[in-house]
């Protein structure tokens, strides 16, 4: 029993630096300076989902009108978004591509993206969006350093460039690094502020309610905490009673 | 026990707890009692609905779908706008004195363009959908019939504006829905810009 | 007005023990009046109970129990039901604060030996309340039909199978099928919404009678009903109301308090109370990387795991995960002790009792935790040291130096 013991110890340590290797070959996640009040960021980062994600992702929880929240009115909706005429201001939004034919293409079905955020982090959402780099082993030619062998191809390399990824030799320690070998329509700080506007959306559409809770429970935690007093004041008033 | 209690500032301090825990008991019982109320989904599927009249036959009419509910579109020709006032005796509500229109409609047509008529499709009685009867002195509606809709749960009876006949079960005239044109012959049911009537 | 209030209460009561049943369980029920913060945790319970019941029927009534629409509906629920994110977090933040709350309702009868003679069936009621509440709480996280909840439900029902001769027909039974899917999710669903939380208010019901007919024990583990007044009401004791209504009422505002911070500002709790692979819809051709059950389970999955297969099969872990549970349920007889309650208890129940609140917190951690083999080597040690304090305690209880009763109980 020991022996199998010891084997699966074994294979367990033999299999734990591969699973780093795939989890992103010390590649860590950049902070996401998410910001839900930063309307106008919203606002731009929705822009950029609709035009781009939506071609092939749906966010199919996600309706239309909920972008009131972040201070678009219908008609703002409807003019900047460029929603089709067939598509109501009530609509969840649907992908423009069906479903099978993306898998055909790419081989896997794009997910949904309506609660992308909170399954995968918008630290993560930020740094991927950022990690796609040239790879010609792949039939799409890109691969991602954190999302190995991922089947979406970099839908926004017109924005960023391409980036290739390179082996750098630090004081004999050897380090994978993104390389930016042909520019984009946008400056690297400029691309970076459009994936932060894109994550800010995708974090506020993971929960749109959040805004609302988060400010709610103030108002309750506070009312509770004078309820609170109350009771302690009337609870110590009746044992007053108890010796 | 002590003699020394203070009473009164046992009552007020009882009475203010009962009222914070009150307050705290409405406050939570809100959002479930609100949580019954029409969700995002029944609202997005109760909007507004377009309709191209355009292709409606004069003296015929179509059925849309507004919030679940059949919503007729007439085209009424010149004859049966003309037969409208002859049998104003033999209604119950002639005028449309009952707010069952929106201010816009509560005219002898009950429409914003004379010969379109725009009705919701649903029994004032006990909410059948009466049937369209638009010939004039059919053998089983009678010689007076002129046209109109004949609900066939418990034989109400309505004329081409959509009011009722007196002696008939239903107590009102049928509800105009809130409408308004968005081009010659694009219309929009479910809103007015006047926050909806009916 | 007060008069026809009268007249209807007394309509009632020639055809309704409604007075003598207020009497003895509420108005004239004598409880210690030494309960210290320990006692707060049985009426917060209820409450909570209460509260999860509340919120269930009404997610129940947006809640489709349906593979292809459940996950959706969960959503749906979190975006477009009017405040049915308040709704959803209530609920998820009550199933873990269920735990908590009963995890340290147990603590404090390990404490003070509420368990013993003559509370040894209230005792057992409540650990089968404990195993219907785990029941109650495995099926309701299936429900969302997320990565979590499908593959959590795969693991856990696949240990029965593991059971000799009849596990892998047994394993099919429980699923209705060959692997967890919509059949599964739907006889859950019944399970969660009605069975279950049936027996649960049945047998809280039970364990309320047979409190007030025993009485409650307090923090210094003595029998209160040995000083009586002259009318027969024991001298330690008080009312329950307005006594401990009032106090009972203050813990619920303090455990609001708590309760509303972690729903409103943290309700997926840094993924603990809702695991971030729960949002990813079902697909039961892809297990995520790293699968741990919810947090209240792991104690018993970390010793699931610290035992390793025996002759080619899982089921010593699952035996010993079993005995885990079941275990407390001796307790009333494995205690050989003098005295009940911890403040007259000698050093070794005490060391015993810091080593089992030890072990029991470390194994929740390291069941969260990937099994590598430094945390498989703990998890033995912590494992060990668990059916110990158990085990072992019909000896050390009696060697224990216990220090002598007072006559009344400790108030200041």
């Amino acid at each position: 029993m020991k022996t199998i013991m010891n084997l699966c110890a074994a294979v367990l340590l033999l299999v734990m630096p591969a699973v780093a290797g795939a989890g992103g070959a010390d590649m860590h996640l950049d902070k996401a300076p998410v910001n839900l009040q930063d309307r106008a960021s919203l606002q731009r980062g929705v822009k950029l989902f609709t035009s781009r994600c939506l071609a092939c992702h749906g966010a199919s929880f996600m309706r239309y009108n909920r972008l009131k929240d972040i201070g678009m009115t219908e008609e703002e909706v409807k003019k900047k978004l460029e929603l089709p005429e067939d598509v109501k201001i009530g609509s969840t939004m649907q992908a423009a591509m069906d479903t099978n034919t993306a898998k055909l293409a790419y081989g896997v079905a794009p997910p949904d993206l309506s609660v992308i955020s909170r399954s995968r982090s918008a630290d993560w959402l930020y740094t991927y969006l950022r990690s796609f780099h040239t790879d010609k082993t792949r039939a799409s030619g890109w691969n991602n350093a954190i999302f190995p062998n991922v089947g979406m191809p970099h839908v926004l390399a017109d924005l960023q460039g391409e980036l290739e990824l390179k082996i750098e030799n630090q004081a004999g320690r050897e380090s994978l690094k993104l390389v930016l070998v042909s520019p984009g329509s946008l400056k690297p700080a400029e691309y970076d502020a459009a994936i932060t506007d894109l994550t800010n959306f995708l974090v506020f559409m993971g929960e749109p309610a959040k805004m609302v809770r988060t400010n709610l429970g103030m108002i309750v935690v506070g009312f509770l905490l004078v309820l609170f007093v109350l009771v302690f004041a009337l609870k110590k008033e009746i044992w007053k009673d108890i010796h | 026990m002590t003699d020394k209690v203070d009473h009164s500032k046992r009552r007020w301090l009882l009475a203010a707890t009962t009222a914070a825990g009150g307050v705290a008991a409405a406050g939570a019982g809100a959002p479930f009692v609100l949580s019954l109320m029409p969700s995002e989904r029944a609202k997005a599927a109760g909007a507004p609905v377009e309709v191209d009249i355009g292709a409606i036959a004069p003296g015929t009419m179509i059925s849309v779908e507004w919030q679940g509910k059949p919503v007729w579109i007439v085209r009424r020709t010149k004859q049966m706008l003309d037969l409208l006032p002859k049998h104003d005796a033999a209604l119950a509500d002639p005028a449309s004195s009952v707010p069952q229109q929106p201010e816009y409609c509560h005219n002898p047509t009950r429409s914003i363009k004379p010969e379109i008529l725009v009705v919701l499709g649903i029994c004032t009685h006990l909410g059948c959908s009466p049937t369209f009867r638009p010939e004039v002195a059919p053998p089983d509606l009678g010689e007076n019939w002129s046209g109109g809709w004949f609900c066939p749960c418990h034989g109400s009876r309505f004329d081409l504006a959509a009011r009722v006949f007196r002696g008939v079960p239903a107590p009102t005239n049928l509800i105009i829905p809130p409408h308004k044109y968005l081009g010659d012959t694009k219309l929009l049911i479910g809103d007015d810009d006047t926050g909806g009537a009916a | 007005m007060m008069n026809l209030a009268l007249k209807l209460v007394g309509w009632i009561d020639q055809r309704f023990p409604l007075v003598s049943t207020v009497k003895a369980h509420v108005t004239e029920y004598y409880a210690p009046k030494n309960f210290n913060f320990w006692y707060f945790f049985g009426s917060l319970a209820l409450m909570v109970l209460v509260i999860q019941i509340v919120s269930g029927i009404f997610l129940t009534m947006n809640y489709k129990p349906d593979a292809l629409s459940a996950f959706a509906s969960v959503e749906y629920i979190m975006r477009d039901v009017q405040w049915g994110w308040l709704l959803r977090y209530i609920h998820s933040t009550g199933a873990s604060m269920f735990f908590v709350v009963i995890y340290l309702h147990m603590f404090r009868g390990l404490m003070y030996g509420s368990y013993r003679n003559p509370r040894e069936l209230l005792w057992i009621i409540g650990m089968i309340l404990y195993l219907a509440l785990m029941a109650e709480a495995f099926m309701g996280y299936l429900l969302p039909w997320g990565q979590m909840s499908f593959w959590g439900a795969q693991v856990i029902i696949n240990l029965f199978s593991s059971v000799p001769i009849i596990g892998p027909d047994l394993a099919i039974l429980i699923r209705g099928d060959y692997v967890v899917s919509d059949i599964t999710l739907n006889r859950f669903f019944a399970l969660h919404v009605i069975a279950i939380p049936l027996v649960l208010v049945l047998i809280v019901v039970a364990h309320l009678v047979a409190l007030h007919h025993v009485g409650s024990n307090n923090p210094d583990g003595i029998d209160i009903k040995k000083h009586k007044d002259a009318s027969g009401n024991p001298l330690d004791g008080i009312p329950f109301h307005p006594y401990y209504t009032i106090k009972d009422s203050l813990g619920a505002a303090g455990f609001l308090i708590v309760f509303c911070s972690i729903l409103f500002f943290a309700p997926d709790m840094g993924g603990y109370f809702l695991e971030y692979n729960n949002f990813v819809p079902a697909n039961s051709m892809k297990t995520p990387e790293h699968i741990a059950p919810v947090w209240y389970f792991t104690p018993y999955y970390a010793i699931l795991r610290a035992v390793p297969p025996m002759f080619g099969s899982q089921f010593p872990g699952v035996v010993a995960m079993g005995v885990a549970t079941v275990i407390f349920f001796f307790l009333p007889w494995l205690d050989r002790g003098n005295v009940r309650s911890i403040r007259y208890r000698g050093p070794i129940y005490k060391t015993f009792l810091a080593l089992f609140v030890i072990s029991f917190i470390g194994l929740g951690w390291l069941g969260l935790m990937p099994a590598t083999p430094t945390y498989t080597a703990i998890s033995r040690v912590l494992a060990v040291i668990y059916f110990a304090f158990f085990l072992l305690m019909p000896w050390y209880t009696r060697i224990d130096k216990c220090k002598p009763e007072p006559d009344r109980v400790t108030f200041k």
